[in-house]
């Protein structure tokens, strides 16, 4: 009896104690619904507060175990992130081990609470018991603060120098995390490297060589300063080669594998741009690609490496040739694993060593038809890169058929790497307009928006296929009106050369009978079709206005145009009552103004067509960017214009013909000089006589003075970015309206010395939070002695108004020579940045 | 690898930088998912809040578990190469930067099966449920912060032993008067 009192007056005192953690998984994974499993959780989070309420120090870490399984269901389990503190703060080891998990798991460098832990992990890392350093070790590696990291570096840096190889490895990778977190305290790390390859450890080694890499890479002087460990580090990998079999590091034959990669790695970062430590590795790594057994994926992962080492350092071309070689049968390999590391490497290579890629051709074609998304992709940028004069034919059947039947995720940039080859190497223009037509008819509504005005400046210049053009064009039509960028081209050729059309002048093929009330029925047909979008409308409204000096049913089309004056959509009801303007009041001007569009100068297509763009119009009169801004029909407000500008070159503009456009589309430009009051005028005209070597300011070439820059900027002084070996680099700036984000920075390269630098390519990169995106340059031939500059724009989004760093590559040929730099460009003016 | 936006000619041109110069090789973030996207280990190496943790591994789960199984090992994911592979109902999924060596983490994740094989005895998927906690000292034995720090398999396995048996040892037989709470 006396029993029974005393265990009912303990039964009151304490809660039972809490179910154990394998036995909480088992009824959790019980529930059969969602809502049943939450409610086991509920309930057991209840209770787990209510004990950690308690202090309970004896099943805290059972509670928190718990915590960490729910957390991983996805519940919340902030409320034990204390608890975790508590448990590191322990003695005993299950608490620590615990705490520590759930602090890696529950806490991150953005709570406060977990700077509390600094100081446990400090105790911790002087512990007697080397499993409980290596766990401070492990936490403080994987998610240590910076302030933590500032806090705990000079504990890591004494380890570093321990002779315990299990706590060793570990202070290393922590170094490594400690440098990535605050590289300011690199330095302190440098006197405790001094003998880590001498290690026999394996684990040290690796986790050696791994600090090691890190420091190079953060520091030039690091980077110079480790290059002396060259030949040690080529006898360390030698030594895994050569030696028996280890069956501790044994992998499939190959001993340590991972230490190898590793090796290779920092071998590639040593030998980058030093010829004598290429050269002291030129040796081990012609051994490596020759004798590592390509059976089993980690043999192929060394020498995938290997290839990357050989393709980055100084090598001798043999070497080269060796490692395309190895990707070329990469490419052959039935593991598609391998087949993606072989187009991704050669995707790197194909610009330095193009030849030896071509040799490979016909292989990458052949992925194209592999069913991976991603192996597909790699052989398509390939197979693009390597297209050249010789061999366009037949690549680009290839590639059309790809075009024709690859997945819509592709095409977009599939039919815009066919343009650009076509432009570079089409054979002839028949060729080419029929390459852009097979494209239009096939992709035609995956074409991106701004290969329209493109294609148009193309048709444009090739003067003796337009009746070819039009024609098929005109039939592309007749099939299909729903693909909007073949429709807008058709239009567009369909009013330039609709006489064309109707005379039946077509030299190519069998011309066509076709009247004029059937063009006209075609374009009206655009206007009312739902399949058309407004932008289409738009450019059929246009073309039908322009046949109006072309073709002799002239009444047909006023009554069309006065129709839409009428129209709902903004858009046409401008241009309808403009072009009625047109007819009423300045018919002595129709002619002139409709006549046909000369040649366009060829420019960086890709230039400020963003500046310029306005409401979804691609006219080509924006491709062109030398362009003075809109000018007005009645004569005076063209002179205020040319007043602004200063005159010169601007006459021409009156005098050439001008595709009609409602002003009301001049978006930034006009706003910009919207006291002009230019609406009601038809638009930019191109200025043909303008010469010009600088691609991208839309007034460039007009006036020294960009209208554009003095009001959207403030001018940005310009800097010489790169002064070496007789080639000069400068950056002049523009800021890109409407984003104030974007900085427009054109190169203008020259050459001093008394040779042409042939085949001259800059490539630039810029940290992570920025983006860069480099477009077309002028040419790609210096000429010598300062008689002209190649430029190139480069824009760089700049979100962050962080400060503009810029690393940049330059090769060319000079004297038959192969000169290649690598530069970093620190000094931009804070306004082209803030 | 940036996002498709990027016009073709420009990612050529600008292909040997790809407009950012990060070459800091590091594993983000490794998962076990099983076949129906249930989570069975995270590790993450960059801090991120949990909402992001979640949005990222709802997205990637999704990602993975559509892909056929011709598809090659790697895909790229926002600016992440993610490298994974399947074991029997588990797969396993690690997210590298650009630069990686992808076929060098493939065999990083054979490895860690393979500890976990020698650790539990044929491994299965419940085993990784029942002893999760388990699960992740081997992965921190083996790996820190990403990277391996020690590559001799048997190494790995003997300080994972050494700690559990300090973890016996520390915990001390409990009298049934502890167990009822009277001490």
């Amino acid at each position: 009896m006396f029993a029974n009192l005393f265990s009912f007056l303990c039964v009151f005192q304490r809660m039972p104690a809490p179910i154990r953690l394998r036995e909480l998984i088992r009824t959790i994974r019980t529930a059969r619904t969602q809502a049943e499993e939450r409610e086991m959780i509920q309930k057991e989070c209840a209770a787990i507060r209510s004990s950690f309420r308690e202090e309970d120090n004896t099943y805290r870490c059972r509670n928190v175990a718990k915590l960490l399984y729910m957390h991983m269901l996805g519940y919340p389990a902030h409320f034990g992130q204390l608890e975790c503190l508590k448990l590191i703060a322990s003695q005993k080891f299950t608490d620590k081990r615990i705490g520590y998990l759930g602090a890696m798991l529950l806490l991150d460098e953005r709570q406060d609470v977990h700077l509390l832990m600094t100081n446990c992990i400090k105790n911790d890392l002087n512990h007697s018991t080397q499993y409980v350093q290596g766990l401070a070790l492990c936490t403080l590696g994987c998610m240590g603060s910076s302030e933590m990291c500032r806090d705990l570096a000079g504990e890591v840096e004494k380890l570093l120098k321990t002779s315990n190889s299990y706590l060793r490895k570990k202070a290393a990778l922590c170094a490594v995390h400690v440098i990535r977190k605050v590289p300011e305290l690199m330095e302190m790390f440098l006197p405790a490297t001094k003998n880590l390859l001498s290690e026999k450890n394996h684990g040290v080694l690796h986790t050696s060589v791994v600090l090691l890499t890190e420091m190079c890479e953060r520091s030039p002087d690091m980077l110079a300063h480790f290059r002396k460990l060259v030949p040690q580090l080529v006898r360390i990998l030698k030594n895994l080669i050569m030696s028996g079999y280890s069956p501790e590091h044994d992998v499939s034959g190959i001993s340590d594998p991972f230490l190898q990669v590793r090796i290779l790695r920092l071998l590639r970062i040593l030998g980058k741009s030093d010829d004598d430590s290429s050269e002291a590795m030129n040796d081990i790594l012609a051994q490596v690609a020759t004798n590592t057994e390509t059976s089993k994926n980690v043999g192929n992962a060394i020498l995938y490496e290997t290839v990357l080492t050989i393709m980055d350092i100084k090598s001798e071309s043999g070497l080269r040739v060796l490692a395309i070689n190895i990707l070329g049968r990469f490419l052959l390999n039935n593991d598609k694993n391998i087949r993606y590391v072989a187009l991704t490497s050669l995707l790197k290579t194909v610009q330095t060593d193009h030849n030896a890629v071509q040799r490979h051709r016909s292989t990458i074609v052949d992925c194209l038809k592999d069913l991976d998304v991603s192996i597909k992709r790699r052989a398509m940028e390939l197979s693009f890169a390597l297209v050249n004069g010789n061999n366009i034919r037949g690549m680009m059947k290839e590639l059309l058929y790809f075009l024709d039947s690859c997945d819509p995720e592709f095409k977009a940039d599939c039919a815009s790497g066919v343009f650009l080859a076509a432009e570079k190497y089409a054979p002839s223009k028949r060729w080419h307009i029929d390459t852009i037509m097979r494209v239009l008819t096939t992709a035609g509504s995956y074409v991106r928006d701004d290969s329209v005005p493109n294609l148009i400046q193309l048709i444009t210049n090739s003067v003796e296929m337009h009746a070819y053009t039009v024609q098929r064009l005109y039939k592309a039509l007749l099939d299909d009106i729903s693909q909007q960028p073949l429709v807008q081209v058709a239009s567009w050729c369909i009013g330039e050369y609709g006489d064309l059309l109707v005379s039946g002048q077509c030299e190519e093929e069998e011309p066509i009978q076709v009247t004029e009330d059937e063009v006209l029925d075609v374009l009206e047909g655009l206007l009312v079709s739902n399949l058309s979008t407004p932008v289409t409308r738009g450019y059929s409204l246009t073309a039908i206005m322009k046949l109006s000096t072309r073709f002799s049913s002239v009444n047909r089309i006023k009554k069309v145009v006065s129709i839409y004056g009428s129209s709902i959509d903004v858009e046409l009801q401008q241009r309808a009552v403009e072009y009625n303007a047109l007819f009423k009041k300045y018919d002595h001007m129709r002619p002139a103004l409709l006549e046909r569009m000369p040649i366009m100068e060829k420019t960086s297509s890709n230039g400020p067509t963003e500046i310029v763009q306005t409401n979804g119009e691609t006219e080509p009169s924006i491709v062109e960017p030398k362009h003075p801004p809109p000018v007005t029909q009645p004569a005076n407000q063209a002179n205020d214009l040319l007043d602004l500008l200063g005159g010169n070159d601007v006459v021409p503009v009156i005098q050439t013909t001008m595709p009609s456009k409602p002003a009301s589309a001049g978006g930034e430009l006009l706003d910009l000089l919207g006291d002009l009051s230019l609406s009601g005028g038809p638009p930019p005209a191109p200025a043909p006589s303008v010469p010009t070597s600088q691609p991208s300011f839309l007034l460039d070439g007009l006036s020294s003075q960009p209208l554009f820059n003095d009001i959207a900027a403030a001018a940005i002084p310009p800097m010489i970015a790169y002064n070496k070996n007789g080639l000069k680099i400068d950056f002049t700036f523009e800021r890109a309206n409407p984003n104030p984000n974007i900085a427009v920075i054109t190169i203008h390269a020259s050459n001093s010395t008394d040779a042409d630098m042939t085949e001259f390519v800059f490539q630039a990169a810029v940290p992570k939070t920025f983006q860069l995106q480099l477009l077309s340059p002028s040419s790609n031939v210096v000429p010598a002695l300062n008689q002209g500059t190649v430029t190139q724009v480069i824009r760089v989004l700049n979100p962050q108004k962080q400060q503009l760093r810029m690393r940049i590559k330059l090769t060319y040929t000079l004297k038959g020579s192969p000169v290649q730099d690598l530069s970093e460009v620190n000094n931009f003016p804070p306004q082209s940045w803030q | 690898m940036q996002s498709g936006r990027v016009c073709l000619r420009e990612a050529l041109e600008a292909h040997f930088f790809r407009g950012e110069f990060s070459v800091f090789i590091k594993m983000q973030f490794m998962l076990l998912f099983s076949r129906q996207g249930k989570l069975r280990l995270q590790k993450w190496y960059v801090p991120l809040s949990d909402k992001e943790k979640k949005k990222i591994t709802r997205e990637l789960v999704q990602t993975v578990l559509a892909r056929k199984p011709k598809m090659c090992s790697f895909l790229e994911w926002r600016d992440l190469k993610i490298v994974y592979k399947r074991y029997a109902s588990l797969y396993f999924c690690c997210a590298i930067e650009d630069q990686d060596n992808e076929l060098i983490t493939l065999e990083i994740i054979h490895r860690y099966v393979e500890l976990l094989d020698k650790y539990f005895g044929s491994v299965c998927e419940l085993d990784i449920i029942f002893n999760f906690e388990k699960a992740y000292f081997i992965l921190d034995e083996f790996l820190l912060g990403g990277e391996a720090q020690e590559t001799s398999k048997k190494n790995v396995l003997k300080a994972i032993e050494q700690a559990d048996l300090l973890q016996e040892e520390a915990e001390t037989p409990r009298s049934v008067l502890e167990e009822i709470g009277l001490t």
